[in-house]
C-alpha cells in the first residue's frame, strides 16, 4: 500500500469533517489519507465524480456457521447468480447468502470497505474467522453472541456482577469479537430446554434460571459499557416479528437509563396491534420508535429495512425462525449451540401484496424518513434477513427520490400503508450528505472506528468514487473507482488487484482469575477442553485491535464505571 | 524406548468425525513416537500408535526418489497441461489445505471433489432439500433424553460418541447420564451397539425409508396400515411406541450413518429422517445429525460449501462454481473416463473404488499427497510424502456438528505439510498459467455488480 495517490477535482461528502458536496482533492500515502503528495504522485480524474469514504455495514450477516449452512441449504439461488473469475479474483456464487469470496467482491463493487457480522455463537469464533480469511477486499469484525450464555447466567444469577464482566471481557477477547451481541435474551433456553416455547416479555422467568430478559440486558448494557468497548452491547430484542411488539422494544430503550446501547434492525420491532383485539395483523408504531430514538442520544439504531424479493432469515432468534418456516413452508435449519446459542434459518420471499410484508417495507422507509439524527439512525436490511446488501443502492433510491418512492407505494398492499404514515412523508428526501452519513460516517461513529467512515487525515484510505446520476440506484449500484488501503482495487467499474482486508476486533483487558471460573463450567457442560477454547492470533492474519476508552475498566470495582 | 519422553495434554485424535480434544499424548521424542494415548478410544490408540516417522523417499516421480521441489515441478506442470483435472480427498488433512485445494481447482478450471461423495453425499443432498434441525454435540450431553441411533455402529466406528457425548455422560439436565436417557437404536442386524440400546428396531434390509415415512405420518396423526410389518418388520405397535416416547421427550436426537444413507433410497432416506425430525419440533425439541466418519471430512464441507457454494462435487470449467452430484462427483468423473489429470490428497481411492474408476486412474497422469504409502500412491505419476495431521502439523479440523478445533501436533515431522506441498503446487501453476485460467470465450475481466433486483 506504498505509492501515493491524487484524487483530483471530485466532488467530496465526507459528514464527519462537515464537507458537503466540496469539489477538492484527496490525497493517499501508505493506506492513509494525507495532506499532500508529491507532484508526481499518480492522479486520478475525479472531474464529475462524488466522493465518498468507503460504505461501513454496522450489521449483516456473512461468514461464521450459520451463515455457511444458510449457503449450503439454498443450491438452488446459487445457479442463476454467479461469480466468473478473472485472472486476479477468484470465482464464487451469489443469491442472498454469497460464497465468501463472492461476498468480499460485491460489497467492493458497491463501494463498501467495513462489514459487521452480527452474530456469532463463541464457539463458531474459529470457523467465522476461517470465513473472513475468504472474504476479500473489506475488513471485518464480528459480534459475539452472549445473551444466552448459561455460564454468564449463572454469574448474573448468583449476584456476581464483578465476575460477570470479567467474564464477558474474556469472552470477547478469547473469541477475537468486535462487540457483545443480544439475541431475543433468554429464548434460546426457552426454546431448547422447555419444548420450544419462548420468551414473550422482559418479566418472563428464563426457564430453570432465577432470571429474567430484563435483568439480562441491563446487566449486560451496564458491563459494556463499563468495560469502554469502541461499540456499546449490540441488541437484538425480544418478540422479534411480533405484533405489538413496540412495547418490549421500548421498554428494553428504557432500560439504558442514558447508557449506551445499540438496537438492531429496529425496523423488525416497530410493530403495534390493533386496539382493542388480541390477535391481529400488526400495525406501524415507527413514529413512537423514531420519537424515542431522536429524544435520547444515547441510543443508537439500524433500521433492518425490508425490500421486496428474496430474502434469506438467518437468526440466532432460534423460535422466530420456526414461526418463519410455519409461515413460509419450505426448508428450515435449526442450530443448537451448546451453553451458547441456538441459531434459525428459513428463506423467505418478501412480496409487495402481502399485507405484513408491505408493512414492513413502508416501516423501514418510515424510520429512515422520521429520523431527525442519521447519525444514530443508520443504514441496513439486516442482510440477508430483510433483503441481501446488493438491494441497498435501491434502498438508496427509495430515500433519496420521493417521486421514486410514490410510484413503487402505488404498486405494494394499500391497505398496509393505511397503517403507516408513509404517506405524509413525501415531502422528505435524503440528501448525498445524508446518504454518507447514514452508510458512512455515522456507522463507523456507532461503531468507534476512529479511522473509517471519513477522509480526514490519517483516516484509512477507504474510497469510493461515484459517477453522479439523477438515478440514485444506478450511481449507487456501480462506483467507477474503489480505493482500500490506499491501493486501486476497482478501476473503471473493473477489479484490477485482489486485496485481503482486516480483521478488526477488541481485546478488553480481564482479571486472569476468572479462567478459574470459567473453567470448572467447561469440564461440567462443554464437550471441547477449555484449553483449546480461545482462539488464536493465526486465525487473524491481518488485523487490528481496536482500543476500549477505559482499558483499566477491569480493574475498578462493578457497578463504578457508570458514564 | 528413549528417556526423552514429553506429554501433549489436550491433543486432538483425528481418526473419526468425533474429534475428541482431550488427548493426553506421551510422546518419545528420539523415537518420533507417540507411546502412549490416554483418554483414545481402541481406534484413537491405533492411530496414534500407527503415525510415527516412516523412512520414505520425500516424493516419488514415476516410482524414482526425488525431491519435493522436484515433485512440485512435475505436478505443476502436469496441472496446468490438463483440460479436466479432479481434484480430490481431503477429510484427513487441515481445512488450510483444504483451501487452497479448492482454491487450486478454481484457478485451474477444474473440479473437486471430497470422500463426502461416497459416504454422506446423499445427507448432504438431503440437507438442500429441506433442511435440518441439528445441535453441536454438547446439547446431546446437556439436554438430550432421547437419542435414536438410526443405521450406524458406534460402538465399534465411534466408541466415545456413547462415552463423551451421546449415551453415558452427565449433563446440565441429565444428571443421571445414561439413566436420564431412551436410548434407541435401528439397523438391520444387530451389532456390537446393540447392548447400549433400551430398544433394539430391527427393520428389513432396504426398508428404511417406509419405516421413516410411517413414522411421519404417525407423528402428524395419520392412520398407517398394519401391513406396515409385513414390508418392515416392524409392527405398528412398535412404531406408535416409539412415536409416543418421542412426543414425550424434552430434547431428543436422531444420530444416523451410513446404514441410511448409503442403503436404498439414498438422498430420500436422509431426508426422511431430517423431515421427521423437523414435524417433531411442533410437538418438543428434535434435531438430527449425521455421523461423520473421516476426521475432517466436516471441514471439507464447510471449505468447499463457503468457497463454492456447494459441498462437494464442484465444476469450475466455466469459470464458475457448478454443483452437479454424479456429474463432477469423481467416482463418475473417473468411470466416464472424463478426467485427464487427478491430484489425490490425503485419500486412498485406488482402495475402495469401482473398478471402472480405478482403471482410469491407471491411464492418468496421478497426483499422491499422502503420509504412506498406498494403492493410489502406488499407481501415481507423482507421490509425495506429506506430514500427518494432528500428529506432525497444527491446523483447523472441523468436528461432525461443525465445531472448529485447532491442532495440538504431538512432534515433528521431516516431511512437508499437505498445505504446504499444495501452496507450492497453486504458486507454480500461477506463474505457468500467468495467473487464473479464464474459460475458453470469457471476457477478460467481468466482475459481477448487476443481479440485485
Amino acid at each position: 500500500m506504498g505509492s501515493p495517490l491524487r484524487i483530483v477535482n471530485g466532488r467530496v461528502y465526507d459528514p464527519a469533517n462537515g464537507v458537503n458536496g466540496v469539489v477538492r482533492d484527496v490525497c493517499v500515502r501508505d493506506g492513509k489519507i494525507v495532506d499532500d503528495v508529491p507532484p508526481d504522485a499518480k492522479r486520478i480524474d475525479a472531474t464529475g465524480l462524488v466522493v465518498m469514504p468507503g460504505g461501513v455495514d454496522i450489521h449483516c450477516h456473512i461468514a461464521g456457521p450459520k451463515v455457511n449452512l444458510a449457503r449450503k441449504v439454498q443450491p438452488e439461488t446459487h445457479r442463476d447468480d454467479v461469480q466468473l473469475r478473472t485472472r486476479v479474483t477468484r470465482s464464487g456464487t451469489g443469491g442472498t447468502v454469497p460464497s465468501t469470496f463472492a461476498t468480499g467482491y460485491r460489497y467492493a463493487t458497491l463501494g463498501y470497505t467495513t462489514a459487521m457480522e452480527a452474530a456469532v455463537p463463541p464457539l463458531g469464533a474459529r470457523h467465522t474467522l476461517e470465513e473472513f480469511h475468504d472474504t476479500p477486499v473489506i475488513d471485518k469484525g464480528f459480534f459475539v453472541l452472549v445473551g444466552n450464555n448459561l455460564l454468564l447466567y449463572r454469574l448474573l444469577q448468583e449476584g456476581r456482577l464483578e465476575e460477570f464482566r470479567h467474564a464477558l471481557a474474556w469472552w470477547l477477547t478469547v473469541t477475537k469479537a468486535y462487540a457483545p451481541k443480544l439475541v431475543n435474551p433468554g429464548g434460546d433456553e426457552m426454546w431448547k430446554g422447555q419444548r420450544n416455547a419462548n420468551i414473550t416479555a422482559l418479566d418472563d422467568k428464563i426457564g430453570a434460571f432465577d432470571l429474567t430478559p430484563r435483568r439480562v440486558i441491563a446487566a449486560f448494557i451496564e458491563a459494556a459499557n463499563a468495560l469502554g468497548l469502541p461499540h456499546p452491547v449490540h441488541i437484538h430484542c425480544n418478540n422479534l416479528g411480533h405484533t405489538g411488539n413496540v412495547e418490549t422494544t421500548l421498554e428494553t430503550m428504557r432500560l439504558a437509563e442514558g447508557r449506551r446501547a445499540h438496537m438492531a434492525h429496529i425496523q423488525f420491532h416497530s410493530y403495534g396491534a390493533v386496539a382493542g383485539k388480541s390477535r391481529s395483523n400488526p400495525t406501524s408504531r415507527a413514529r413512537d420508535i423514531a420519537e424515542y430514538v431522536n429524544t435520547h442520544p444515547n441510543i443508537s439504531a439500524d433500521v433492518g429495512a425490508v425490500m421486496f424479493g428474496h430474502s434469506t432469515s438467518m437468526t440466532a432468534d432460534a423460535p422466530l425462525a420456526y414461526m418463519l418456516y410455519r409461515i413460509a413452508g419450505g426448508k428450515w435449519v435449526n442450530a443448537d449451540t451448546e451453553n451458547e446459542s441456538g441459531c434459525g434459518i428459513v428463506p423467505f420471499t418478501y412480496q409487495d401484496q402481502v399485507y405484513t410484508n408491505a408493512l414492513q417495507w413502508a416501516i423501514g422507509l418510515e424510520l429512515f424518513l422520521l429520523s431527525e439524527d442519521p447519525w444514530r439512525m443508520v443504514f441496513s436490511t439486516d442482510h440477508p434477513n430483510g433483503g441481501s446488501f446488493m438491494t441497498y443502492p435501491r434502498l438508496i433510491r427509495l430515500l433519496m427520490d420521493s417521486e421514486f418512492r410514490k410510484q413503487q407505494m402505488a404498486q405494494v398492499n394499500q391497505k398496509a400503508l393505511d397503517h403507516t404514515s408513509l404517506r405524509d412523508l413525501q415531502g422528505r428526501e435524503y440528501s448525498l450528505y445524508e446518504i454518507a452519513i447514514i452508510t458512512r460516517a455515522g456507522p463507523a461513529r456507532l461503531l468507534g472506528l476512529t479511522a473509517k467512515g471519513h477522509l480526514g487525515v490519517g483516516a484509512d484510505a477507504d474510497i469510493t468514487l461515484y459517477e453522479e446520476d439523477d438515478d440514485k440506484e444506478k450511481m449507487f449500484a456501480a462506483p467507477r473507482y474503489v480505493i482500500k488501503d490506499g491501493e486501486l482495487i476497482v478501476e473503471d467499474h473493473e477489479f484490477r488487484d485482489d486485496h485481503g482486508g482486516r480483521v478488526l476486533h477488541v481485546a478488553p483487558a480481564y482479571d486472569a482469575k476468572i479462567e478459574q471460573v470459567i473453567e470448572p463450567f467447561f469440564e461440567d457442560y462443554y464437550t471441547i477442553r477449555f484449553a483449546n477454547y480461545a482462539v488464536d492470533d493465526r486465525y487473524l492474519s491481518h488485523h487490528q485491535v481496536i482500543p476500549t476508552a477505559a482499558p483499566a475498566a477491569a480493574a475498578t470495582p462493578a457497578g463504578a464505571a457508570r458514564p | 524406548m528413549s528417556d526423552n519422553l514429553k506429554v501433549v495434554e489436550n491433543a486432538t485424535c483425528t481418526f473419526c468425525g468425533c474429534v475428541c480434544d482431550d488427548m493426553n499424548l506421551t510422546v518419545d521424542v528420539d523415537e518420533h513416537r507417540i507411546t502412549k494415548a490416554e483418554n483414545a478410544c481402541i481406534l484413537g490408540k491405533a492411530w496414534f500408535r500407527e503415525h510415527g516417522i516412516e523412512q520414505r523417499p520425500f516424493a516419488l516421480i514415476d516410482g524414482h526418489e526425488a525431491t519435493t521441489e522436484a515433485g512440485v515441478e512435475e505436478a505443476a506442470q502436469i496441472l496446468a497441461r490438463a483440460r479436466f483435472p479432479m481434484i480430490y480427498g481431503l477429510s484427513d488433512t487441515t481445512c488450510e489445505a483444504q483451501r487452497v485445494a479448492v482454491g487450486l481447482a478454481d484457478m485451474l478450471g477444474g473440479t473437486i471433489d471430497t470422500t463426502t461423495s461416497v459416504c454422506h453425499g446423499p445427507s448432504g443432498i438431503a440437507f438442500q432439500g429441506v433442511g435440518e434441525s441439528t445441535a453441536s454435540l454438547g446439547e446431546l450431553k446437556n439436554r438430550a433424553d432421547m437419542i435414536v441411533f438410526w443405521g450406524g455402529n458406534p460402538a465399534e466406528a465411534h466408541p466415545r460418541l456413547f462415552s463423551r457425548y451421546a449415551v453415558t455422560p452427565k449433563g446440565m439436565y441429565i444428571p443421571n447420564g445414561r439413566k436420564d436417557r431412551t436410548i434407541v437404536l435401528v439397523d438391520v442386524r444387530r451389532t456390537a451397539s446393540t447392548p447400549a440400546a433400551d430398544i433394539f428396531v430391527q427393520v428389513k434390509p432396504r426398508s428404511d425409508f417406509e419405516v421413516l415415512w410411517a413414522l411421519r405420518a404417525l407423528v402428524k396423526g395419520r392412520k398407517v396400515d398394519p401391513s406396515i410389518e409385513r414390508r418392515t418388520g416392524v409392527s405398528l405397535a412398535v412404531l406408535e411406541d416409539l412415536v409416543a416416547r418421542m412426543k414425550r421427550c424434552n430434547y431428543g436426537a436422531f444420530l444416523f450413518g451410513m446404514g441410511l444413507t448409503m442403503n436404498r433410497g439414498r438422498h430420500f432416506n436422509s431426508a426422511a429422517l431430517l423431515a421427521l425430525a423437523t414435524d417433531l419440533n411442533q410437538f418438543t425439541h428434535w434435531v438430527a445429525k449425521p455421523v461423520r466418519g473421516h476426521g475432517n471430512v466436516t471441514g471439507a464441507d464447510n471449505v468447499v460449501s463457503w468457497q463454492t457454494g456447494f459441498p462437494f462435487g464442484v465444476n469450475f470449467s466455466r469459470g464458475y462454481p457448478r454443483f452437479n452430484p454424479g456429474e463432477f462427483t469423481t467416482v463418475d468423473v473417473l468411470a466416464r473416463g472424463d478426467a485427464d489429470a487427478a491430484l489425490i490428497i490425503a485419500s486412498d481411492p485406488a482402495s475402495n473404488f469401482p473398478k471402472p474408476a480405478i482403471e482410469h486412474l491407471k491411464r492418468i497422469p496421478v497426483i499422491v499427497l499422502d503420509p504412506k504409502a498406498t494403492l493410489t500412491s502406488r499407481l501415481a505419476r507423482v507421490a509425495f510424502t506429506t506430514a500427518t495431521y494432528g500428529i506432525n502439523v497444527t491446523g483447523t479440523v472441523y468436528r461432525m456438528d461443525d465445531v472448529a478445533l485447532t491442532l495440538r501436533p504431538a512432534f515433528p515431522s521431516p516431511y512437508p505439510s499437505d498445505e504446504q506441498v499444495l501452496t507450492a503446487i497453486r504458486d507454480r501453476v500461477r506463474v505457468l498459467l500467468g495467473g487464473n485460467r479464464l474459460p475458453a470465450g470469457a471476457a477478460p475481466i467481468a466482475p459481477a455488480v448487476a443481479a440485485a433486483s
